[in-house]
């Protein structure tokens, strides 16, 4: 279902989740952003920084997750998509 | 396939109830246990967290990779929460008709959990601090490689 914003084409919302000691640092585990259409990873974990002041502990180049799936920072991101920043995997 | 995370101590038995056949001979099993120590620091306790539906879709999504590689079934279970010295964090098991391939996707299926799997360990030390550990970090194991995406 497409909301407005997507139909002008103009801007997309994604929710942007955060695990682990992102969530700590950041001190939330989600964020909403609004950012201009056509958007990639890259340019969510962009509005990010400017969402998170201070928040030199993400890299450059974090591991990210589009809706539940590994993701390029190239990764197209469409509205309504769950992108998530995950520290390095410590499972097993 | 059943959940992969459980806030229960993981049940052996239920996975290898799962796996086993008339017709597989042959079972290979690792399990992954709290150990007590890291970077020679004494480990206390520690606690694991997930992104729980990335991580049920992406268990999911090895367990069938190895089933498509080789002649295997195969059953997994991460334990999630606060978990002592000696707990059964991981529980991989594959089953064939022989043991060749049963090995062989098991240890498949542990490299790439521990790889892909968004699973996050803090770790509660004996001279009380606290670290989330970080395998990528100089001492703390090998950095994965890159993974498949979507």
């Amino acid at each position: 279902m497409n909301t407005s914003s997507e139909a002008s084409g103009q801007h997309l919302a994604v929710r942007v989740l955060l695990f682990a000691t992102y969530a700590e640092l950041a001190g939330r585990a989600l964020v909403e952003l609004t950012l201009p259409s056509p958007a990639t990873v890259q340019d969510v974990l962009r509005r990010l920084r400017a969402a998170l002041p201070g928040a030199e502990w993400l890299p450059d180049q974090p591991l990210a997750a589009v809706n539940r799936s590994h993701a390029r920072l190239s990764t197209p991101v469409r509205d309504g998509d769950e992108i998530a920043f995950l520290p390095p995997l410590a499972g097993g | 396939m059943s959940p992969y995370l459980t806030h229960a101590p993981v049940d052996l038995n239920s996975l290898l109830a799962a796996v086993s056949a008339p017709e597989r001979g042959g079972v290979a099993t690792f399990l992954g246990l709290v150990r007590n120590h890291q970077d020679g620091r004494t480990v206390a306790r520690l606690v694991y967290s997930a992104y729980e539906p990335m991580a049920e879709a992406e268990a999911a999504r090895i367990a069938a990779e190895a089933e498509g590689r080789w002649p295997v079934r195969v059953a997994l279970s991460h334990r999630l929460g606060d978990l002592a010295i000696g707990d059964v964090a991981v529980a991989v098991v594959a089953a064939s008709a022989h043991r060749a391939p049963a090995f062989e996707a098991c240890r498949y299926v542990i490299e790439e959990l521990k790889r892909r799997v968004p699973v996050w360990k803090k770790e509660f030390y004996a001279d009380g601090s606290v670290l989330w550990v970080n395998p990528t970090r100089p001492g703390m194991g090998a950095p994965p490689e890159s993974v498949p995406t979507t």
